[in-house]
């Protein structure tokens, strides 16, 4: 039962340093043995699957994702979430409270948990709201929410304004060593911005959002997290500032950290003018163009499909994350899967939804990015989706560890294929990128044991 | 450019299914409509002012931002070319009960309109609609971003006055961030090769627009010194007065256009406002009515090319047919 032998794939462990051809022996759900001689511990009867040629790592860990559920389930379900998951190579996820009722009281935690184990794809675990409705005027009841499993706190969506709010919400969720994780997005600079705040906002004559609104925040929890000594963790960065400020503080010793998600390292403001503009610039560095260049992905001005909060940025800020990701300054990779429904975003530009799904191109996105582009090695790559997210959120999880759940992701890192968003497990359809090529695909996503998608099936 | 000696070449240039923004047009499509124009503006000089153009054709005037001025001009020029309209507010209409843009604007193609003029607060609806729809679109102002037809009349205006616009300095002033129209001015001039100066305070003339080929300056001296044309934008004071500048005030004393700075001009400079004019705010009240304003001619020439850009849309192509009617 939950048995199986992954036969001569490159199993790259980030957590025990491993990097080397080398068979995975599962047994009752669990990891028994790694490396050359496993297989010969295997009982005969156990199923054998050769992956030679392709990747074996931890199970990957998406620590940012919208599932909608309660209250938004037209959306998204925790259920169509779980299957895009897995079929984005994901074991585990991490769902944000933004739901309706937010995920401030530990019913609703139960709920969450309950509909995860109803699907029964993959780890779903969840955070809670760090104030009561997500309205940033009241904390939440963040030590029930603790003891009903939540992973960390977070009022994701929206940004608690109050500094002081901020301040105790840090010193409280220490207590109960729980990580405070932010959406960066100062109100009063942000006002009704829905672009980045640039050239190609004054060109379209859309409100501007800058990157000083992002930046901002990031700087007040770097003195924060320095001032309670409570572990901050900046969500989708966007912005070469925020890079900046936090490089330079976890130089100093401070307890923070960020996320990097897909489209904001690839993809730039550029693209709300449409495919054309795009291409004709920032689109040249994207990895893959050269291939791409015969049929090139199109989509019109103002596609609400390219609006996201934060927004895509310029193209001298996606470098500035991607050196982030490069340098260590940012640690985990996330998607901010944000499903909407058609009939919302099919609206005018001002009055579409935040958001965009990510969770079954972003481990393809990130490895042209950053591993086919040459900036990463396998290895630094898998550590921000596995164990880095892992020991951020204190989960027993991203190991290939002898006795660890046996949660598996095998991906075939060259394998091209195109995104049709159209085939997307996702109950939502609003990705950017439907008509991609894209370059790697998870063949096998592996749960406790048991092959949970398994590709090309 | 004489204008009229071209016109059978440079009316071959526009095969364009609608009108939605300056930026993407080139500067033929742009002296196509000005050509064309100038034959419209002859129909509305005759004693019968109407032409059978879009006869048989229906209009929708779809304002779900409100607007008196460039609505009475559509209406006008589309009741003009026989077209028959049907006139669409958001206020009296199933878009206040929350219907969508694209249900709003199906519904009306469902009864086979042919043309639909938006006006929208968002900028990029235009652009929606063309996608949804098969109808022909044309962009009456949207947002921030583009007013396509008052740049079209702007130049027009310019190019009747100084024969030209190639070689011109064009200052424009005042509110250029949430400007319509200066983005749609900005895109005609340049394309037609006029200089543009922008001005006005570091708030709401931001150094961005130097990558639209403008220069950005904050000495309304320097800006005016050399201007062929000065236009001046609306300063919609109920807006702006929080933080983007201290008070009207102080506004008029910096940029305001009054008799002393007006002497500092060239002395044939031209002076064009889009209306409506604050009084005693962008500009002085006798100088909006004084012999260099050319204010009411641009209401005029509105009419003639708003008429040009209807029949072009419709895939017309020789005005002289229709004006010999």
């Amino acid at each position: 039962m939950n048995s199986l032998l992954l036969q001569g794939g490159r199993v790259v462990d980030p957590a025990n340093q491993r990097d080397e051809t080398s068979d995975v022996l599962i047994l009752d759900g669990k990891i028994a043995a790694v490396g050359p001689d496993a297989g010969k511990r295997a009982p005969g009867d156990v199923k054998k699957l050769n992956v030679s040629g392709q990747v074996v790592c931890p199970g990957l860990i998406d620590l940012h994702v919208h599932f909608r559920e309660p209250g938004q389930t037209a959306k998204e379900t925790i259920a169509t979430g779980s299957a895009a998951a897995v079929r984005g190579g994901f074991t585990s996820v991490v769902c944000m409270p933004n739901t309706s009722p937010a995920i401030d009281s530990s019913a609703t935690v139960a709920l969450v948990q309950d509909r995860g184990e109803q699907a029964g794809l993959l780890n779903v675990y969840t955070s809670g709201a760090i104030t009561k409705g997500i309205a940033g005027e009241e904390l939440a009841q963040i030590g029930s929410l603790h003891k009903a499993g939540v992973v960390a706190i977070t009022d994701d969506g929206h940004c608690i304004q109050n500094n002081d709010m901020m301040r105790r919400a840090m010193e409280y969720a220490r207590m109960f060593n729980l990580p405070v994780m932010d959406h960066c997005q100062d109100y009063s600079l942000v006002t009704d911005g829905v672009m980045h705040e640039g050239y190609w906002s004054t060109l379209l004559g859309l409100r501007g959002w800058p990157a000083a609104g992002e930046e901002m925040i990031v700087a007040r929890n770097i003195l924060l997290a320095e001032t309670t000594g409570c572990r901050v963790h900046c969500q989708h960065l966007s912005a070469a500032g925020s890079v900046r400020l936090i490089r330079e503080a976890k130089k100093r010793g401070v307890p923070i950290s960020g996320e990097a998600c897909p489209h904001h390292f690839t993809l730039t403001d550029a693209a709300v003018a449409g495919s054309e503009k795009f291409w004709a610039e920032d689109g040249k560095t994207v990895f893959g163009y050269d291939q791409m260049s015969a049929a090139l992905p199109a989509w019109p001005s103002y596609h609400t499909h390219f609006k996201m909060n934060p927004p895509l940025r310029s193209a001298a800020d996606r470098e500035a994350i991607l050196e982030g990701l490069v340098d260590g300054t940012i640690e985990i990779l996330a998607s901010d899967h944000a499903p909407h429904c058609n009939y919302e975003k099919e609206v005018e530009f001002d009055y579409a939804p935040f958001g965009i799904t990510g969770l079954e191109t972003e481990l393809a996105l990130s490895l042209m990015q950053l591993y086919h582009a040459k900036r990463m090695s396998l290895p630094d790559l898998i550590a921000k989706f596995t164990v880095n997210p892992a020991r951020l959120l204190a989960l027993d999880k991203g190991t290939l560890s002898v006795g660890a759940d046996a949660d598996i992701t095998v991906f075939d890192p060259d394998q091209e294929w195109v995104f049709d968003v159209n085939s997307s497990r996702s109950k939502s359809l609003n990705s950017p990128f439907h008509g991609w090529t894209l370059k790697g695909n998870p063949t096998k996503t592996i749960v406790g044991g048991k092959v949970v998608w398994s590709g090309g099936e | 450019m004489g204008s009229m000696a071209k016109t059978g070449e440079s009316l071959m240039a526009w095969n364009r299914k609608h009108l939605l923004d300056i930026e993407s047009l080139t500067a033929e499509e742009i002296t196509t409509v000005l050509d064309t124009a100038l034959a419209f503006k002859a129909v509305g000089e005759r004693a019968i002012k109407k032409v059978p153009a879009l006869r048989g054709k229906t209009v929708v005037n779809l304002f779900v931002e409100p607007s008196t001025r460039t609505r009475t001009s559509f209406e006008l020029a589309e009741q003009r070319l026989s077209a028959d309209i049907i006139n669409f507010t958001a206020e009296a209409s199933s878009l206040k009960k929350g219907e969508t843009l694209k249900d709003t604007a199906r519904n009306l193609e469902a009864m086979n309109v042919d043309v639909i003029v938006i006006r929208h607060s968002a900028s990029g609806a235009p652009h929606f609609l063309s996608r949804v729809l098969n109808a022909h679109v044309v962009n009456a102002g949207d947002g921030a971003h583009e007013h396509p037809t008052q740049a079209l009349l702007d130049v027009f205006t310019i190019r009747e006055k100084k024969g030209s616009i190639a070689g011109l300095n064009v200052t424009i002033l005042g509110d250029i961030l949430y400007s319509r129209v200066a983005r749609s001015d900005i895109w005609a001039l340049t394309k037609l090769g006029a200089k543009v100066t922008l001005c006005g305070p570091a708030t709401l003339v931001p150094k961005t627009f130097e990558q639209m080929g403008c220069r950005v300056t904050h000495n309304m001296e320097e800006a005016i010194r050399d201007a062929d044309v000065i236009n001046l934008l609306r300063i919609q004071h109920e807006r702006q007065r929080k933080t983007m500048f201290p008070s009207i005030n102080e506004y008029s004393r910096l940029f305001g256009l009054d008799r002393q700075r007006l002497g500092q001009t060239k002395p044939d400079a031209l002076i064009m406002h889009p209306g409506p004019i604050n009084r005693g705010v962008e500009i002085d009240s006798d100088i909006a009515d004084g012999e260099r304003s050319v204010v009411l001619q641009q209401v005029t020439n509105g009419l003639a090319v708003r008429m040009a850009v209807l029949f072009l849309v419709n895939g017309g192509k020789d005005p002289q047919e229709i004006s010999a009617n």
